[in-house]
């Protein structure tokens, strides 16, 4: 969408008049705040903003922007968000789901969307918890994790988001910590200007039902030291030093510090984002350390939209047919005297 | 050749008003071709027509087996024709297994056409048979035919150099050929058709019309085959018209409301027995801007159908009983956020998987109540081939101007299927005045309602100044905000119940076909129109005042519905399920006494049987 935008929006533009109601200290805070803020960035004319949710308390953001917007039911915000694209390729349409909404009830519609790759951007909260329901697991919690549905821990292994996009054909996929809103801000209008599906997960810390389980990644003490955050074309560097860097050892990603064991800079793995082979990227996603964030792949390929599109044009310009008229009293017809 | 027990028969050409016909063998043997091009001969001729083609969900069964047998029946006539006919004046029968489980329905004395090649030990053992039917006398009351159809249309295409397996496959074109001849059709417009389908493939097409022409020809030379019957022409109203199954109809139902409507259709679906055709044609017609969504299931077929009438779109779904129940709680939602969405459900045998290839109306309640909540929708339902156009049309025409989902239920029979359709031009039908808006004023608010539907308007995506938010949970009744307010959902409970009463008033008289008022009033819904209403018309007399009352609106029922009812003495309420439609009557009109008659049996009622029951109801006292 190109978008001629005739007015200057400011955040406040984009806060509806709903008192917000999650619980307070919620990371859902910040990534609400940082959508408002990116919205104005956008150059989409606020009328043509749809968000779309499932269930869950993610899932209440769409009452607090101020466009157009749906609060569905669990699982079908991706068939839903399909929908709104589909029958307005003009709109800029975000879907805002979370690791329940998306990774178990509603999985089916999450993979089918990322394969068909419609111009839909996706933001997964993932909290690894059932927090609306009030604390069962998800499937992105860890073995082990004891949650009100798994008092001695829990045995089902969990999903990798990334691992399961990338698997599914994502062609854009983004990570983030929750508390990082001016990179929040930047990825979200990246997302926008994307053409195709953006998915974007955001390792929101849900502070009652499980607090703290993105602490050692998240942290800011630890954040620089234990969080790669890529960028297109740059160096894999890390640490508060910036000494560490990604190196490729056979077919294993390794840290190494540069300046020790003859390590220079020049040996450090370039981020390549936009690249169609997704090998690298799925080996980013599957980092425990450094855990990458930023944007982790952003292949440009043909969205479903403009392949349908351009059949309808193909159709249309072999068809005979332009009223139904044309079409009824067409072929094998004959007349009652 | 051998023909035992004939009645001497003195008919160089006999005159008949109607006759039914049906092409039975193995599922790979073209049954349904070879029907389809008979019935389409015939209305070409003239004649009224209804078909019923019966087939099994295997795709290509074993051949030989009784399950496997595929069947097409065609009800021709120079009179009005309402149903594909119960009893037959011809069978064909390519196999053993044919004959076998369609003997039964041949009226005696009428005529059997066999394949004698095909009688062989092996294919006499698959079809259960434990000596030769064709030897034994079991068939001697009846016109039998032998003919070497197999080994003849293996002679008729020795030249072309075609494999075993084409030719064989040909034979049909044999048994068509005899069936033209003997009454009297006309070979061109299959010739015609041969051209036509197989233009890349002239080999084919020319082996096709041989082997239609030798089975014309071998009928005509032996004069063992009198030229015993002719269907003259019927006496239709004036006009143009095609033969028409009923999920086409439906689907140009929908292009037509679209175009009508000025909005474009989209259709969120996902393939199921026997709805998939309805997809099918729908997915063609791009040049009209139609977005067919072959989705991922059947939720995502309702829900983005839910995100695309969200967005703007005339936007259904279409699916059978099975489909209907995985998008029950998504039907909510769109009641809930009073979003147009037209639901589909092309009704087949249930519970479960059932029968998915046979006909049956159990899902009446199920679209009526199937979901969690206070959840009322429309229900409308059609009746023939035909019709499903114009309930297609005003499924649509209703959910656009009341807001609010519809389920239109069609069934197995009647979406399969075919009749003459006097074709509608656009310019005939009812305008459909949709609530759409792209701009209001200062005060608008989401949930502002019309004052005679309670309707709300519908602001779309992309309108300045309309942003607005809807979901699942319940809606402040005018801001449309979340709100649990307990005197607020039971104020919106309310609201959605008295929107869908309120389609009464846009929806016409339920009426009494026959007679108004009398001895018995034949109560029935959907598909099974034609056979109520032929049953009626044989017992109808000025006498015998027997009426037919045929439901399209379900929910809610017509106005005048307690005042039709109450002015017969019985009322028998017909229905291929247990009694659902006689359930919600007994409910809602409790002073009436409704008798049932039911079949499950994934298949029609039979005329015959209607009217065997009916005169047993007026009988009893």
């Amino acid at each position: 969408m190109e978008a001629t935008i005739d007015k200057k929006y400011t955040f406040k533009d984009f806060a509806s008049d709903q008192e917000v109601r999650w619980c307070p200290g919620c990371d859902d805070y910040v990534i609400l705040r940082s959508m408002q803020k990116a919205l104005p960035e956008m150059g989409v004319n606020k009328e043509d903003v749809v968000f779309i949710s499932g269930i869950g308390c993610s899932s209440r953001f769409p009452y607090y922007i101020d466009s157009y917007g749906m609060h569905s039911i669990h699982g079908r915000a991706a068939a839903i968000s399909s929908g709104v694209k589909l029958a307005n390729p003009d709109l800029s349409v975000w879907m805002i789901t979370g690791d329940g909404d998306s990774l178990a009830i509603g999985g089916n519609h999450f993979i089918h969307l990322l394969r068909r790759n419609l111009d839909i951007n996706v933001i997964l909260f993932n909290n690894e918890i059932y927090g609306l329901t009030k604390g069962q697991f998800s499937p992105t919690s860890l073995i082990g994790q004891k949650t009100k549905s798994s008092p001695y821990g829990n045995t089902q292994p969990p999903f990798h988001p990334g691992e399961l996009a990338l698997g599914a054909q994502a062609r854009f996929f983004a990570r983030l910590g929750g508390n990082s809103p001016k990179e929040m801000t930047a990825l979200f209008v990246e997302a926008q200007k994307f053409k195709g599906t953006s998915l974007i997960e955001i390792l929101q810390n849900c502070v009652i039902f499980n607090d703290g389980c993105f602490t050692q990644f998240t942290d800011k003490n630890v954040k620089e030291d234990k969080q790669l955050f890529l960028e297109h074309g740059k160096p894999m560097i890390f640490g508060k030093e910036r000494d560490k860097g990604m190196v490729l050892n056979g077919l294993k990603l390794e840290v190494r510090t540069i300046g020790e064991e003859g390590i220079t800079e020049q040996d450090i793995l370039v981020h390549d984002a936009k690249c169609e082979d997704n090998t690298l990227h799925q080996m980013l996603v599957k980092l425990q350390y450094p855990l990458a964030t930023g944007v982790i792949r952003s292949y440009q390929d043909t969205t479903f939209e403009e392949r349908e599109e351009a059949l309808n044009q193909e159709v249309k310009s072999h068809s005979s047919f332009s009223k139904v008229d044309e079409l009824f009293f067409s072929g094998e017809t004959y007349e009652v005297k | 050749m051998n023909l035992n027990n004939i009645e001497p028969m003195d008919k160089e050409i006999e005159s008949l008003s109607a006759v039914v016909i049906r092409f039975v063998g193995d599922s790979g043997d073209g049954m349904q071709l070879t029907g389809t091009q008979f019935t389409d001969t015939s209305a070409m001729f003239g004649n009224d027509v209804a078909t019923f083609p019966n087939y099994p969900a295997e795709i290509r069964a074993p051949q030989g087996s009784l399950y496997g047998v595929s069947g097409f029946q065609v009800h021709i006539g120079s009179v009005e024709i309402s149903t594909p006919g119960d009893d037959l004046d011809l069978l064909v029968a390519m196999n053993p297994a044919g004959l076998k489980t369609n003997f039964a329905s041949v009226k005696p004395g009428h005529t059997i056409i066999v394949d004698i090649d095909s009688f062989t030990k092996k294919n006499l053992q698959k079809a259960e048979y434990e000596s030769n039917p064709l030897e034994d006398g079991s068939l001697e009351n009846y016109r039998l035919i032998e003919v070497s159809m197999t080994s003849m249309t293996k002679e008729a295409l020795k030249d072309l150099g075609l494999d075993n397996k084409s030719i064989t496959r040909s034979k049909n074109m044999f048994a068509l050929g005899i069936v033209y001849w003997m009454y009297n059709r006309d070979m061109n417009y299959t010739l015609n058709f041969f051209d036509e389908k197989f233009k890349y493939k002239p080999t084919v097409a020319e082996a096709n019309a041989k082997v239609l022409r030798a089975g014309y020809y071998y009928a005509e030379t032996l004069e063992l085959i009198p030229n015993a019957y002719k269907i003259a022409p019927s006496t239709m109203p004036k006009g143009t018209y095609r033969i028409i199954n009923g999920n086409m109809a439906t689907a140009w139902g929908f292009l037509a409301a679209a175009e009508k409507a000025g909005l474009e259709l989209f259709l969120g679906s996902y393939p199921i027995t026997p709805a998939t055709d309805i997809l099918h044609e729908l997915v063609k017609h791009k040049n009209f801007g139609v977005k067919a969504f072959q989705a991922e299931d059947e939720i995502a077929g309702v829900t983005s159908s839910i995100g695309a009438a969200f967005a703007g779109d005339l936007a259904i779904t279409t699916t059978s009983g099975p489909g209907l129940a995985l998008k029950g709680e998504a039907i909510g939602l769109a009641l809930m956020t009073e979003l147009p969405l037209v639901i589909v459900n092309v009704q087949r045998g249930g519970p479960s998987t059932g029968l998915p290839t046979k006909t049956e109306q159990s899902d009446l309640l199920q679209a009526m109540y199937g979901r969690n909540g206070e959840s009322p929708v429309i229900v409308i339902a059609a009746s023939t081939p035909a019709d499903c156009f114009d309930y297609a049309y005003e499924a649509a025409k209703l959910t656009l101007e009341h807001m609010t989902p519809v389920i239109l239920l069609t069934d197995g029979y009647i979406a399969n299927g075919s009749e003459p359709w006097k074709i509608k031009s656009i310019n005939d039908m009812a305008d459909i005045k949709h609530r759409q808006i792209t701009a209001a004023s200062e005060s608008w608010h989401p949930y502002d309602r019309d004052n005679d539907t309670l309707s709300r308007n519908w602001a779309v995506p992309g309108s300045p100044g309309l942003e607005h938010r809807v979901g699942g949970l319940e809606k402040d009744k005018i801001t449309g905000n979340v709100s649990y307010v307990p005197d607020n959902h039971e104020y919106m409970t309310n609201i959605r119940a008295e929107k869908v009463k309120r389609v009464e008033n846009n929806i016409p008289d339920l009426k009494a076909e026959y007679h108004e008022e009398g001895d018995l009033l034949v109560i029935g819904w959907g598909g099974t129109y034609g056979s109520l209403h032929s049953a009626v018309r044989s017992l109808s007399t000025d006498d015998q005042k027997i009426g037919h009352a045929h439901f399209y609106y379900l929910n809610p029922f017509p106005k005048n519905t307690h005042e039709v009812l109450s002015r017969f003495k019985k009322v028998v309420v017909c229905e291929l399920n247990k009694g659902q439609l006689a359930f919600i009557l007994r409910g809602k009109y409790p002073d009436i006494d409704f008798i049932q008659y039911n079949k499950v049996m994934g298949l029609p009622f039979s005329v015959t049987d209607l009217v065997a029951k009916f005169n047993n109801i007026i009988k009893e006292d």
